[in-house]
């Protein structure tokens, strides 16, 4: 029966990591309606988070919105459906690609960073040094992390949407030849308000998503270089996987009657 | 001089799961005094600062600040406790992100006692009492040396008038003379501000020159302690191999397992 003991380790050891996250995000969310606030830190993430984000996001969202219309044209033109290409582009950015796309390449941006810099902050005492200053380390560090992701996602989201359809857009009119107006107007006629919504929907959640694993890993980060590159590391692959689960839940709920 | 101490900590043991570092550890430390607290790396001194600070909580055991007891204080009572320390980190812990005005000014600026522009010119008038020129205040942490950091350390923990000053190994990690310039920045500030001070070290120099009673810690005890002045002649073997620095003799080094 020794084979079950290395099995009991570590389900014990998964049970205590869901119990500290748990905890972790109970207490940073009741931290969030709490004062005192930091409008200096809060303003200061959402331009590190949005603004400098936003070349990033526009690049991947314009080559999604570019490789789609190039993609469903081969697929489509067999049963010259070509006008189909508008509605494929703006479905596919709004619901998926354009939160999906910006929700990873921000966690490769900024939820690494969030992690490396907290994770130093606490290796280096800084973290406990805010203690003893009297301001709480998960007010003055944590909760504008969080609001700032969740408020700026949905932005960028937005814009990216915004350039991805106009990524399509240039393929179609000025590769394939289609019409500019006609296809403007499909892309209208295509578009729901429910769609961008829903992408904007999830654009919050996975901003949730990036900013509480990049804190989280970061605040718990112990024992040197090393463990501030292991929080790295565990921020961007928890995160990543769980924006994708959450987008197929969110999928599920949204669009799934 | 009252009879409470400052800090009276009674038969306080911590561990760190299998291994204990705190085995019972009993001191007190009066209004106004200087303790420094000996020991070799990795015996507590560090552990022993951040219990009494709230940053850990000790297995079992008082601590009493003023002859209250601190253990296990809600987060309120903890910062209302809190106010009345301020620590000079091991490493400076200074935060990188800010100007080193805005470290010296951090407490009494999040206090909201003052404002951010008062709190420049108190950091100028508290890096002045260090020996900074006023010069320094807009500088970023990464740009001074390890000496000038442990002097804004040092002006940071003078900044909200403390009644008690932890120091962490003040003069690690600096040349001699850098040392001893900090040691008589310590006797000088603490005496200005009538404050108590408790030091950790296991620089020899430093702890004659800033302690009025020094304490030696060995295996979670405080094994001996006597007036700065009386350690010279104590006959305590522990003590006297470790003031003269000697590898052999009662004290065993861990190194090997
Ligand atoms: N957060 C922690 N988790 C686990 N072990 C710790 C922690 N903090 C300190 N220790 C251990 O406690 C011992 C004492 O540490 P410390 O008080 O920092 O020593 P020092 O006397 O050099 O300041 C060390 O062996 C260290 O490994
Ligand atoms: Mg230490």
């Amino acid at each position: 029966m020794n084979f079950l003991q290395p099995i009991g380790h570590y389900v014990l050891k998964f049970f205590g990591s869901v119990g500290r996250l748990v905890l972790f995000t109970l207490t940073a969310l009741s931290h969030c309606i709490r004062p005192p606030f930091y409008p200096r830190a809060i303003l200061r993430q959402m331009i590190e988070i949005g603004y400098f984000s936003l070349p990033v996001v526009g690049l991947t969202t314009v080559f999604a919105g570019m490789v789609l219309a190039l993609q469903s044209y081969t697929g489509f033109s067999r049963f010259s459906a070509e006008g189909a290409i508008a509605n494929v582009v703006v479905l596919s950015i709004t619901r998926e690609l354009g939160p999906v796309l910006a929700g990873l390449m921000v966690t490769g941006r900024i939820g690494a960073s969030m992690a490396a810099e907290l994770g130093t902050m606490r290796v280096t005492e800084q973290v406990d040094a805010l203690t003893t200053l009297s301001t709480n380390p998960f007010k003055y560090l944590v909760v504008p992390r969080i609001l700032a992701g969740i408020t700026m996602l949905p932005i960028l989201v937005l814009i990216g949407d915004i350039i991805g359809v106009l990524g399509g857009y240039l393929v179609a009119v000025y590769q394939l030849g289609f019409n500019a107006s006609n296809y403007i107007q499909s892309t209208w006629e295509f578009m729901e308000n429910m769609d961008v919504v829903s992408g904007l929907v999830k654009a919050a959640v996975f901003g949730f998503i990036i900013t509480l694993m990049g804190c989280y890993h970061g605040y718990t980060s112990k024992g040197g270089a090393q463990g501030v590159g292991k929080a790295t590391t565990d921020a961007v692959v928890s995160a990543s996987i769980l924006i994708l689960c959450f987008n197929y839940l969110l999928t599920m709920m949204f669009f799934d009657k | 001089m009252s009879d409470i101490p400052k800090i009276r900590l009674r038969n306080v043991h911590k561990a760190f799961g299998p291994k204990t570092v705190l085995n019972g550890l009993d001191l007190d430390v009066m209004p106004g005094e200087s303790v420094v607290i000996i020991g070799g790396s990795g015996t507590g001194k560090s552990v022993t600062l951040k219990c009494t600070l709230g940053l850990m909580e000790p297995d079992s055991g008082t601590i009493e600040v003023d002859g209250e007891n601190v253990v296990g204080l809600g987060s309120r009572d903890r910062e209302r406790i809190n106010h009345k320390f301020s620590m000079l980190f091991q490493g400076g812990a200074l935060f990188d992100s800010l100007p080193v005005w805005e470290n010296v000014a951090f407490g009494p600026i999040a206090d909201k006692t003052i404002t951010r522009k008062q709190g420049k010119e108190l950091a100028i008038e508290k890096l002045a009492q260090v020996g900074m020129p006023a010069e320094v205040a807009d500088l970023y942490p990464s740009e001074l040396s390890g000496g000038m950091q442990k002097r804004v350390g040092l002006a940071r923990a003078i900044a909200g008038d403390p009644e008690i000053i932890f120091f962490d190994e003040p003069t690690t990690g600096l040349d001699p003379i850098m040392a001893d310039v900090i040691n008589d920045l310590i006797v000088k500030v603490t005496r200005e501000l009538g404050s108590t001070g408790l030091s950790i070290t296991h620089d020899m120099a430093s702890a004659r020159k800033i302690a009025d009673r020094i304490a030696m810690l060995y295996q979670g005890k405080i094994i001996w302690q006597g007036p700065a002045d009386s350690i010279d002649h104590c006959d305590n073997p522990y003590v006297q191999q470790f003031i003269n620095g000697r590898a052999d003799g009662p004290i065993e080094m861990a190194v090997r397992k």
